[in-house]
């Protein structure tokens, strides 16, 4: 029955998102103020559509739970062996369980939308509605007609063939629903941009709609990809923690857009400025997340997320890209014309400094896009190339660098207009603190330049992105205010990671005899043993290894080599020690003939900030959310007495005097 | 309405990536690597036995005007044993085949061509795959065609099935 009630709810959905198209085009075709008879269903049908989509989901996670082998997607990934924690995270670990989870979360930003967005004129609502239901309708088709997770098979299996080891973590619980859910969070504002554009409403008023939507999507993103790269980093055995891998660049591409559209949607919101740019961003936003899912579910391209390739989805999702992306382009290049210019403003002020970004910030997407669709240029012309770290990293910093140095001075611009003299302390301050730490650095050792000059932006930034509160009484900064301190703030303590991981990181690989020692930086770590482990579903060679700093108590660290036998696969599990001022990685590779065996450590200082960074920047961006709700419904609720207050005038007045 | 031609960029790009993406999608995708070596002349080398019972291999073993087969095996390799009898059956043609055994045991070769027969003239050891990379095979078995002067002209790539056997005559006809 779990199967059928999943499906059900699946086509019942898809039924409603038709619904919910045709209702909101006829709120847009009444126009504002007048009344459309089907124009009242959009709303309904877009929350019901999310809880049946989300009662669907719940359902593949319940036969997921129960190890339902007469479901097919069941059988081909899980494993009754298998903990509970990875039969449930097994559910959206494969390709029509992750479908179903984007679906889903498609669906349920559509519901509250829906559900709780009252500020937008009737027939914008409509259309945006119109367009959240058409994108999911294409959705339910795919998943419907080409991925139908709920599948049975003819006779039960047995058993399950189990769930590929690497997912086989915690990371796979927190990573794919948070980014998931920033990723399709963005075709909320995908829609509002579209509904925007459509009625021509494209105002501060709709910017304040959006902005909450696209801060949440953004939030969820940078949640997203710092948990991944985390996950990564300690899961692969490689030691790095980003590998410009096309998947992970299918993240990060709508997280620049994101990034973008959210600082342009302030200065609309503020200034009413940036129409057009806006709406281009809240366009170009998810359709960068659609064309991640593209990549990465039609195998066009390698990657280390070897998912299965099927050429025959990879055309169904093309044409739902050709379809939205391709349509709202071309009502972008016909309407855009239309929308009414913004407010003006001069090259230095804080909207000068905003658009300057924002243009690097799209550049750099530019630049990330082509290097990650550049080996599919290359195979049609049969050339095999791998595009990596040496072209992304310098070709993404020519743009990064500049942007961080508008990023330390932007902020305590004056909107509108400004004199770069009011400045010229704060500038000066920057540019000592830049210089200074460079200087300071190279003058212990020589360096790579890119960690180098990385060192001098993050000191720079960090001092500048407190700057903003100097001079104010800081109970009387609004919470908005402090998000952007704290974000800007998160950049500055990542890129300080960063930086000193490309610098300072000290590895050494060495063949050891138990009983051995080796050096790294300033521990000294000795092979105690290796022996044999055995885990639920796995065994493994565990290596004991005892880490001293700086002679002092040794700590255990227990690097393992595993093998799963369902399906058989060799991972490499890595040992971590964390100290506040970085990390030591330590790996065991193969035994050599002689009995000794290859340990691999590594001493990364400060690793752990970039992480930190992360969640220093998404912290940012819920201040940034809670503030602007914040002050929305008190100015609402100031609205709504102010006119009960004249309501109750009205009708004293109206009272015939006595 | 003033319609700016730059608008119509995004949908310019995005079009052109549909298209390559749509064209690519339709191009078959090739599971194997294949050589980068083929055309050129082998790479140097010159390995030990891999068991008493055959000399080992060198280039110098390619030269002297006749095309051979070289093939990449190994004991340990299922589909090794699946194609030892189209080996076989090349031997019977009259073709002289050259092994190169990866990452290999004496007593395992030994062992494997006492069970399933022996189609070489000489055997290579190849204990760290210096060679089977330098000729740009990515996996075992694969079977190259060496014209006689050396030259890499034609790569198999996977065991050689009974139909093969043809395909791999007829290379080394064209290799004369």
């Amino acid at each position: 029955m779990i199967a059928e009630i999943g499906l059900a709810a699946l086509w019942l959905a898809a039924a409603l998102a038709v619904l919910q198209m045709v209702s909101g085009a006829a709120a847009l075709r009444a126009g504002e103020g007048a009344v459309d008879p089907l124009a009242i269903y959009a709303r309904p049908a877009a929350i019901v559509q999310a809880v049946l989509a989300v009662l669907a989901f719940l359902m593949l996670l319940w036969a997921f739970a129960i190890t339902d082998l007469s479901i097919k997607l069941v059988a081909t990934n899980s494993h009754s062996m298998k903990p509970l924690i990875y039969k449930l995270t097994g559910t959206w670990g494969n390709h029509e369980g992750s479908m179903l989870l984007w679906v889903g979360v498609l669906a349920l930003s559509g519901g509250l939308l829906a559900a709780f967005e009252k500020r937008l004129p009737q027939n914008t609502m409509g259309a945006t509605l119109a367009v959240q239901g058409f994108v999911a309708l294409g959705f339910y088709a795919f998943l419907l007609l080409s991925s139908n997770p709920f599948e049975r098979l003819p006779v039960p299996a047995v058993e399950g063939t189990g769930l590929n080891p690497l997912l086989q973590d915690i990371g796979l619980a927190i990573h794919p629903p948070t980014l998931y859910a920033g990723y399709v969070g963005l075709s909320v504002a995908f829609s509002l941009a579209m509904g925007a554009l459509l009625t021509r409403e494209v105002n501060p008023n709709f910017a304040r709609v959006m902005r909450p939507w696209v801060l949440g999507a953004w939030v969820l993103l940078t949640l997203g990809i710092t948990a991944g790269s985390y996950w990564a980093y300690y899961e692969l055995g490689w030691g790095g923690w980003w590998f410009w891998d096309p998947v992970e660049n299918a993240s990060f591409m709508p997280w620049l857009a994101a990034t973008a559209l959210m600082h342009s949607v302030s200065v609309l919101a503020a200034r009413d400025a940036l129409r057009t740019w806006t709406i281009m961003l809240g366009v170009l936003a998810f359709s960068m997340s659609m064309l991640g899912t593209f990549l990465v579910r039609s195998g066009v391209l390698t990657s280390v997320h070897a998912f299965a390739v099927d050429p025959e989805r990879g055309s169904f999702i093309l044409a739902l890209l050709g379809l939205y992306i391709g349509g709202a382009f071309t009502i972008f290049a016909l309407r855009a014309g239309a929308v009414a210019e913004g407010k003006r403003f001069a090259a230095v002020s804080r909207e000068g400094a905003l658009v300057f970004n924002n243009v690097m910030l799209s550049a750099i997407l530019a630049i990330v896009l082509l290097g990650t669709l550049y080996p599919l240029l290359t195979e049609a012309f049969n050339v095999r190339v791998s595009v990596g770290p040496p072209y992304f990293n310098p070709a993404s910093a020519i743009f990064a660098v500049p942007m961080f140095l508008v990023m330390a001075v932007g902020p305590i611009l004056r909107w509108k207009d400004d004199k770069p003299a009011r400045i010229q302390f704060e500038v000066m301050l920057v540019a000592a603190l830049l210089i200074g730490v460079i200087a300071a650095v190279s003058f212990f050792g020589s360096f790579p330049f890119l960690p180098l000059l990385g060192l001098g932006l993050a000191a720079a930034l960090a001092v500048a992105a407190i700057l903003p509160l100097r001079g104010r009484k800081l109970t009387r900064v609004p919470v908005a205010t402090w998000g952007m301190v704290i974000a800007h703030f998160g950049v500055a303590v990542s890129l300080f990671g960063m930086a000193c991981e490309g610098a300072f990181t000290e590895e050494r690989l060495a063949a050891v005899a138990p009983g051995g020692t080796e050096q790294v930086g300033d521990f000294s770590v000795t092979l105690e043993s290796v022996t044999p482990v055995a885990g639920p579903n796995w065994t493994a060679l565990e290596a004991r290894l005892a880490v001293s700093q700086n002679g002092g108590a040794p700590v255990i660290l227990a690097p393992q080599a595993r093998n799963f036998w369902s399906p058989p696969q060799a991972t490499s599990e890595s040992a971590l020690l964390t100290r506040w001022d970085g990390q030591l990685y330590a790996v065991i590779g193969n035994q050599a003939e002689d009995g000794r065996w290859q340990i691999r450590v590594w001493w990364k200082p400060f690793v752990t900030f970039i992480w930190y960074g992360g969640l220093l920047i998404a912290l940012g961006g819920v201040l940034a959310i809670a503030g602007r709700v914040r002050v929305d419904v008190k100015r609402r609720s100031a609205v709504a007495k102010a006119d009960a207050r004249r309501a109750d005038l009205e009708a004293l007045e109206a009272q015939p005097a006595e | 309405m003033k319609t700016r031609l730059w608008l119509w960029v995004p949908l310019a790009l995005f079009a052109f990536f549909a298209g390559l993406a749509g064209y690519m999608l339709t191009q078959p995708k090739d599971q194997f690597v294949e050589s980068t070596m083929i055309g050129e002349p082998l790479p140097d080398f010159a390995l030990d036995p891999a068991f008493g019972g055959l000399p080992g291999a060198a280039k110098a073993d390619f030269a002297g005007g006749r095309p051979r087969l070289l093939n990449i095996w190994a004991s340990w390799c299922l589909p090794c044993i699946a194609e030892a009898p189209q080996l076989e059956a090349l031997k019977a043609q009259g073709v002289e085949i050259i092994g190169i055994a990866i990452r290999d045991r004496p007593e395992d070769v030994a062992r494997f061509l006492a069970r399933y027969g022996n189609p070489y003239t000489r055997i290579g050891s190849d204990r760290i795959s210096e060679v089977q990379l330098a000729i740009g095979s990515s996996g075992v078995p694969e079977t190259f065609v060496i014209d006689g002067e050396g030259v890499i002209r034609y790569q198999h790539i996977g065991d050689i099935r009974a139909d093969d056997v043809a395909v791999l005559l007829a290379e080394l006809e064209k290799a004369k």
